[in-house]
């Protein structure tokens, strides 16, 4: 009886691990899938030019276009995110300390956020332009990928700061200090973490992100110039060439892919690094 | 005067905070005014049990069926929550109780990788290797439509950009579980196993399941890479081999042409606020049972 049960144990512990390794093996395969395809077509000049006349039956050129626009609007959408989440996360934690169940609502109504697909607000933010008459353009792709990430940072801004606010707020209030001042000047310090790991995943997303793009951003053979141009991405780049039935232009989709499966990977490594050299200088 | 200008500085500040945290939480309600307006000329017409429930889908004439379409997601999504749940419990179970504190942290590092990977990456895996797959095995079962591109090619992408985020609820459910729990159980001379199936599961049943209703409403949303190895055939799927046509592809598929027909629009921006609704309602559920545990850490 009792071998048995310790028997039992093993088998589901090998049933386990079975299943753990498939999802292993899962991530080896897209690599190795995209990078299989990719790598043939992936040269200097891909990633170093925009296309060319004929681009798109085969002929010269690169991508240039779309790792740029990507970066810009990622880079954009996190920076106006950033303009709105770190004051609306010090809100949270100075104005309405006192108000533990209202910072639960606000909690639970920003994770219910975070849910809404990404095309929904394309379809909203391709509403709103139409009725404000404004084209596609970067800025307004900018936004809509800021409104979409802003409830992910708000949140894990607002979780690294749960950890350590409260001692720190209560001694700061009784010295005299206004709640706002007690948010910008010391709260600050104290989630730079959060703010820089947020500000990553806020990157990544904004990279990645595709069908909130797909309405607003446009596309173009050009390198934006300004804000109300507009942007070709990443993204969208794999998505169009991909349709495409000349081989040629299908592998470069691939190739696109694994720019930006790079890119991706070392962002995520980079704020994996960075979140443990800040996490030295915090008041536990 | 000193205290007067810090003062005001202060006031600014407030309402900054006030106004940023104020435009997000209120953006539900104004994307669903937004889309609510948007959709209202077809709402009026039509009655919406018929807009719903018809599968007569002829934009050019008139009559928008979105029956396709919706069944189309819930099958795609019922799907991938099929074929995901066994690998995200087991592999929960794994990594917080019986791997080993190196494992635990590869296998952490691959989900925080995966989590990370965008949905058009997924959608290109997808046509890489499960469309091919899901092809010989169409072939194999006669099935009329031996492209591969399918219903169940779709729910396997689906699994899989669900998984991350599932995985990582789970995970942290798991690790919720008071230690005194396991540990006294383990005393009364269960082995872990043991301990397992007939304490923390019960426990947090309500949380596991809570999780893969926030990963269902996911698999609804998700768009590039369902559209990219669904198909996109306006029919009832009669098979999981058999093409299908979700909502979100739908929105993704037409947004450039739907300003040329009339009433279009209003049917592409219905069907956003259907997604928009059902995903609502489930997370505000969800997560208020994600809470009940949380709260008891």
């Amino acid at each position: 009886m009792n071998s048995r049960k310790y028997l039992v144990e093993k088998i589901v512990k090998i049933i386990l691990l079975i299943f753990t390794i498939f999802i292993v093996f899962v991530l080896l395969s897209i690599f190795y899938g995209i990078f299989k395809k990719g790598l043939p077509a992936l040269n200097w000049e891909i990633i170093s030019q925009v296309p060319k006349g004929g681009y798109y039956f085969g002929k010269e050129g690169g991508i240039l276009n779309a790792i740029v626009g990507s970066l810009y609007l990622a880079i954009g959408a996190s920076l106006i995110a950033l303009v709105i989440s770190i004051p609306a996360a010090f809100f949270i934690h100075t104005y309405l300390f006192s108000y533990p169940k209202w910072q639960k609502r606000v909690r639970l109504w920003l994770d219910v956020l975070w849910g809404i697909p990404p095309i929904v607000y394309g379809a909203f933010a391709f509403n709103f332009m139409l009725f404000m008459g404004w084209p596609s353009s970067l800025l307004a792709a900018m936004i809509t990928v800021a409104l979409l990430i802003s409830p992910v940072m708000i949140r894990s801004m607002d979780e690294s700061l749960q950890h350590n606010s409260k001692g720190l707020f209560e001694s700061a209030l009784s010295l005299g200090f206004f709640k706002g001042e007690i948010g910008f000047k010391f709260l600050f310090k104290q989630s730079l973490p959060g703010i820089t790991t947020a500000f990553l995943l806020a990157l990544g997303k904004g990279l990645g992100d595709t069908a909130s793009v797909l309405f607003t951003a446009g596309f173009t053979d050009y390198i934006p110039e300004s804000i109300t141009e507009p942007a070709a991405t990443l993204p969208l780049a794999i998505f169009f060439q991909l349709s495409s039935p000349i081989p040629e232009v299908k592998e470069r989709a691939y190739a696109a892919a694994i720019v930006l499966t790079i890119i991706i990977l070392v962002i995520s490594i980079l704020s994996r690094v960075l979140s443990k050299r800040f996490s030295k200088n915090r008041i536990k | 005067m000193n205290f007067s200008l810090r003062y005001y500085i202060e006031k600014l500040r407030k309402s900054w905070m006030i106004i940023s945290l104020v435009i997000i939480l209120s953006l539900p309600f104004l994307i669903g005014i937004s889309l609510l307006f948007k959709s209202w000329p077809l709402l009026v017409s039509t009655p919406i049990s018929e807009i719903i429930f018809s599968s007569n889908w002829m934009p050019t004439k008139g009559n928008f069926g979105l029956w396709p379409f919706i069944f189309s997601s819930i099958v795609v999504s019922l799907l991938g929550l099929l074929i995901m749940i066994p690998f995200t419990l087991a592999s929960a179970i794994y990594i917080t109780q019986f791997a080993p504190n190196w494992i635990s942290k590869v296998l952490r590092t691959v989900i925080d990788i995966l989590a990370g990977i965008p949905s058009v990456i997924f959608g290109l895996w997808g046509i890489i290797v499960i469309v091919p797959m899901v092809s010989e095995w169409a072939t194999s079962a006669n099935s009329a439509n031996a492209s591969g591109y399918s219903i169940l090619a779709a729910g396997i992408v689906v699994a899989v950009t669900t998984l991350p985020f599932v995985l990582n609820m789970l995970i942290e459910l798991f690790e919720s579980v008071p230690r005194e729990l396991k540990e006294s159980t383990l005393a009364m001379g269960a082995s872990h196993w043991q301990t397992i199936k007939d304490v923390i599961l019960k426990k947090i049943r309500p949380g596991i399941i809570a999780a893969f209703t926030l990963g269902l409403s996911k698999a609804f949303g998700e768009t590039i890479a369902v559209l990219m190895v669904v198909g996109n055939v306006v029919q009832i799927p009669d098979s999981i081999f058999a093409a299908g046509y979700p909502l979100p592809a739908l929105l993704a598929n037409n947004y450039g042409e739907m300003m040329s027909i009339p009433k279009y629009d209003s049917a592409l921006m219905l069907s956003a606020l259907m997604l928009l609704i059902i995903v609502i309602l489930f997370n505000y559920f969800a997560h208020k049972v994600i809470r009940f545990y949380q709260s008891k850490m």
